[in-house]
């Protein structure tokens, strides 16, 4: 008497969406990650898209309805201090929220961590690490440094076959995040293509434009319970097109070091003028002269 | 004869999805899981032979749940056991330990009575797996 395309015993008959989404907790973090993150504009596209399908993946199988775990192991691509490690961390605690690693947590690894210095010792070191990682996120800096592609007998590459084992054989317990600038990236997957197939979302993280940069700024000075002058966002506006143009630019890293600067001549110029009764707003207002001092600003001399 | 050494060795053998919550209890509490083996099931014996060396800094149990799929594959026919260790200070010790392999038959123990002075009697239990040598005890 029973159908066959009805939904399983005890299977609610209808399911919202929007409420099943609420519960989730996943809405907020989502929310969090919009509002602290500036631009970005494909990478959040991605992780939205990401949540969404976890989301009804949830609900199918409350319907019972055929599940097969999606495979999320991405890779994270883009210029330096485009926010590649600062999302991995974010991912991690989206997809515990969803439900699809058990514990979020971000353990974060370079080429050093993983592969051993003799034989025999890259083995158990990879491994040491995938089961620190397991019920969480695993974030490999800089990945293509595991492949040396000029040196045959190089442990990278054991590291890497152990590598793909576990993320084929376990792909529900961990999410192996790999990142990197683009063109080595590239190149990596190219040389590796194991990897190219199991890394299901290839992220591009877009250099931040001007604007992005200075609104990245005010958030970054905001948490140390600092704030710009009027003036002195002027200022902060016009350095960060002549950084851009010097060699060695690093996006928000960048920025991040000149504000460091900027805090460093706000505090000497406090300092330079002891003697005085210092107010609130003088301990947390960068003021354009804190900015303007910095090398960039001088022609012809710029070195860094 | 069934030996019964550490927690819940009088309940059925656990599965892996119990041990699962064993150990997920041990590293929610902080404590290093490890994993030993032995073929030699005398109660006395307390050097277990360890695999690899214990686990720290792990927050998912299936990492251990790894390296013991790891060791049955080639211990299979031997005790293996879990232990877990709390460092934290005052107790510095192992909290718990279980027996998560077995070998298929467990041939148990005789009783050797022996004749001191006088009719004074002593008595030794020693495993029939004992009498062979190590490695080829079961199996």
């Amino acid at each position: 008497m029973n159908d066959a395309a009805e939904p399983a015993r005890g299977a609610p008959p209808s399911i919202d969406l929007a409420n099943e989404f609420a519960r989730s907790g996943v809405g907020p973090v989502l929310q969090q990650l919009d509002d602290e993150l500036v631009g970005l504009a494909p990478v959040k596209q991605r992780i939205r898209e990401i949540a969404a399908l976890l989301l009804v993946d949830r609900v199918r199988a409350k319907f019972g309805l055929a599940l097969q775990p999606p495979t999320l192991h991405m890779s994270f691509t883009g210029n330096p201090g485009t926010g590649k490690t600062t999302v991995a961390s974010r991912m991690a605690e989206i997809l515990h929220k969803l439900g699809y690693v058990r514990r979020g947590h971000l353990i974060a690894v370079t080429r050093d961590d993983l592969v051993g210095q003799y034989i025999g010792h890259t083995a158990p070191k990879t491994k040491e690490v995938l089961k620190k990682a397991m019920g969480g996120v695993l974030f490999i800096d800089e990945a293509y440094y595991l492949y040396r592609q000029e040196n045959e007998r190089d442990y990278g590459q054991e590291a890497i076959e152990i590598l793909l084992q576990v993320m084929e054989n376990n792909r529900d317990d961990l999410v192996v995040i790999l990142a990197g600038y683009a063109d080595k990236m590239d190149r990596f997957f190219h040389s590796n293509p194991g990897f190219r197939s199991r890394v299901a979302h290839h992220i591009d993280f877009p250099d931040y434009t001007d604007e992005d940069l200075l609104a990245i700024s005010e958030k970054m000075l905001a948490s140390l319970n600092y704030k710009l002058s009027v003036k002195a966002r002027q200022a902060l506006a016009e350095y960060i097109p002549l950084r851009r143009a010097q060699p060695l630019f690093a996006n928000a890293r960048s920025i991040r070091n000149a504000l460091d600067r900027a805090r460093l001549r706000h505090a000497n110029r406090l300092f330079a003028a002891k003697g005085q009764e210092l107010t609130f707003d003088e301990l947390t207002t960068i003021e354009a002269q804190d900015i303007r001092q910095s090398r960039v600003f001088r022609p012809r001399e710029a070195g860094r | 004869m069934r030996i019964t050494q550490g927690c819940f060795s009088f309940l059925p053998d656990l599965t892996d999805d119990e041990i699962l919550t064993q150990i997920q209890y041990c590293l929610d509490n902080g404590w290093a899981v490890n994993i030993e083996f032995t073929d030699d099931p005398h109660p006395r014996n307390t050097y277990w032979e360890m695999w690899g060396l214990p686990m720290f800094d792990l927050h998912d149990a299936k990492g251990v749940l790894m390296e013991l799929n790891a060791c049955r594959k080639i211990y299979g026919d031997r005790y293996i056991r879990l232990s877990a260790f709390d460092s934290s200070q005052g107790w510095e010790s192992v909290r718990i330990s279980f027996i998560v392999n077995r070998p298929k038959n467990e041939e148990g123990f005789r009783l050797d009575r022996m004749n001191a002075q006088g009719r004074l009697q002593r008595y030794a239990t020693r495993a029939y797996a004992a009498d062979r040598p190590e490695g080829k005890r079961y199996g």
